[in-house]
């Protein structure tokens, strides 16, 4: 059973986006809890990544889209057109499938996001970028090197430097877009650490397509199809024994 | 298309079809020896729990292989961990078989103190739940899988039956001990036996719609 009791972080309430004429989404309710890793999963189209996107709104980039419904984070609609997008953005980051690094230094790929939106002196800034990339588990890797270029660093390095630039604005949630996929299995299993060591302090939304990936690093998983949510429960449940004959087929590879 | 899963776990199936019907043959085999003295019956009984014990094995490996490879979920994943426990159930349902034999052969040693009417009866009991537990796993039946449950409660009424029964005799006629504690433990044995088909029928229930009725949960 769902804790209902649990605070939730976003609350997703008759939400429906289209791309044109075609509903990706439809009529999207959810609960993401807070300080809780809840994962995505679905077949290829079926509009988990744009569900994640609409909760930075990210979404908006595509043209000839269309939003209708809400998204309450802190009880707040998101979608409200007078919401800032960018401080929207800053307190939901968003770490995508492959690493993003500016082709700038480890340093100001950090600071880069900080100084948008925070006026820092130097001391505090590199105290910020120390912080960001402790969190990423990244900081004894690159401590010496925090001038050299961040695309000189490996696959795995440059997705947790891409977390650090996102943490180290501080959000509230992190959007993770198939972090993964791109790295190896050191650097996937690096990511997943620390995925676990980052709920403590954020509620974090996953896209993956490695069911074992949502089965080792979420509490709460959602089964996603054209464009519905079919069932969202406790990760265990939904992997043991769902509720819904659609998300039991699509688990077991009995789709198609 | 059928799966790669399900190719590799009807390898499975018939492993595990193979044991429970050792096991019924076992158990067979042990009573018969009791039943008409004979002990040729218990040296196979033997041999069959060689058999038991090989297949044995092999189910942990293939299952073992089948979570490293297959990474199961949800229905398989329930499919494979209830083929582990049940295949641990077979391979005592095996030994409890030789017990059996064990004290069968040391019975025939001397004089029958009795007619044996309730020790075929849960035998008989005994196979039959196994039969049924394990055609309730393969079958996802749930309400078969449930008799079972319900039958573990006649072998028990049988073992307690026999029980008082051969107490009185030991208390009547200390000359009966030695044969009353030799049929005492096979009435133990046939009634761990039930216990282990009744273990299959709940691993059944587990693998069919996920509710786990252990330890008395829900038997209705």
């Amino acid at each position: 059973m769902l804790d209902t009791n649990l605070p939730v972080k976003i609350r997703v309430k008759n939400l429906s986006f289209y791309y044109g004429a075609f509903e990706a989404l439809k009529s999207i309710n959810l609960s993401i809890l807070d300080r809780k890793v809840t994962a995505f999963i679905g077949p290829s189209g079926c509009g988990k990544s744009t569900l994640l996107r609409t909760f930075n709104r990210m979404n908006e980039l595509y043209p000839k889209q269309k939003t209708t419904g809400e998204i309450l984070m802190n009880n707040e609609n998101i979608l409200d057109a007078r919401q800032d997008v960018n401080r929207l953005r800053a307190r939901v980051g968003m770490v995508f499938q492959k690493p993003t690094p500016f082709p700038m230094s480890i340093h100001d790929n950090i600071a880069f996001g900080v100084k948008l939106y925070e006026n820092l002196s130097r001391i505090e800034m590199n105290e910020r970028i120390e912080w960001a990339l402790q969190k990423a588990a990244l900081w004894k890797e690159v401590k010496d090197k925090l001038k050299h270029s961040g695309t000189s660093l490996s696959g795995g390095q440059q997705q947790r430097l891409c977390i650090a630039r996102a943490i180290a604005v501080k959000p509230e949630v992190l959007l993770l877009d198939e972090p993964t996929s791109a790295l190896d299995p050191i650097s996937t299993a690096q990511i997943e650490e620390l995925m676990h060591e980052l709920r403590k302090d954020y509620t974090i939304v996953i896209v993956t397509h490695n069911m074992q990936q949502a089965g080792r690093v979420s509490d709460y998983t959602t089964f996603m199809y054209l464009g519905e949510v079919i069932e969202f429960n406790k990760t265990h449940k939904i992997f043991t024994n769902p509720d819904q004959k659609l998300t039991e087929q699509y688990i077991t590879g009995h789709f198609g | 298309m059928e799966r790669h899963f399900d190719q590799e776990f009807s390898k499975l199936k018939d492993k595990i079809l193979e044991m429970g019907n050792h096991v019924q043959a076992a158990v067979d085999l042990a009573i018969r020896g009791l039943t008409e003295r004979n002990t040729d019956h218990f040296a196979q009984v033997h041999e069959i729990e060689k058999n038991i014990n090989l297949a044995h094995l092999d189910v942990d490996k293939f299952c073992i292989r089948l979570f490293a490879r297959q990474s199961p979920l949800g229905a398989d994943l329930r499919l494979v961990f209830s083929v582990v426990k049940i295949n641990a159930d077979l391979e005592r349902m095996g030994d409890q078989a030789v017990n059996i034999a064990y004290n069968g052969k040391d019975y025939l040693t001397r004089p029958p103190i009795k007619e044996l009417v309730d020790l075929p009866k849960m035998g008989e009991e005994v196979k039959t739940m196994v039969r049924d537990a394990l055609a309730a796993f393969f079958t996802l039946d749930v309400e078969q899988a449930k008799k079972v449950l319900m039958n573990d409660d006649v072998v028990d009424e049988l073992k307690n039956k026999i029980f008082n029964e051969l107490s009185s005799m030991m208390k009547a006629n200390p000359a009966v001990v030695d044969g009353a504690l030799d049929l005492i433990l096979i009435a133990r044995n046939l009634e761990r036996l039930g216990d282990h088909a009744t273990n299959i029928a709940e691993a059944a229930i587990f693998d069919a719609n996920g509710e786990d009725v252990r330890h008395g949960k829900d038997k209705t």
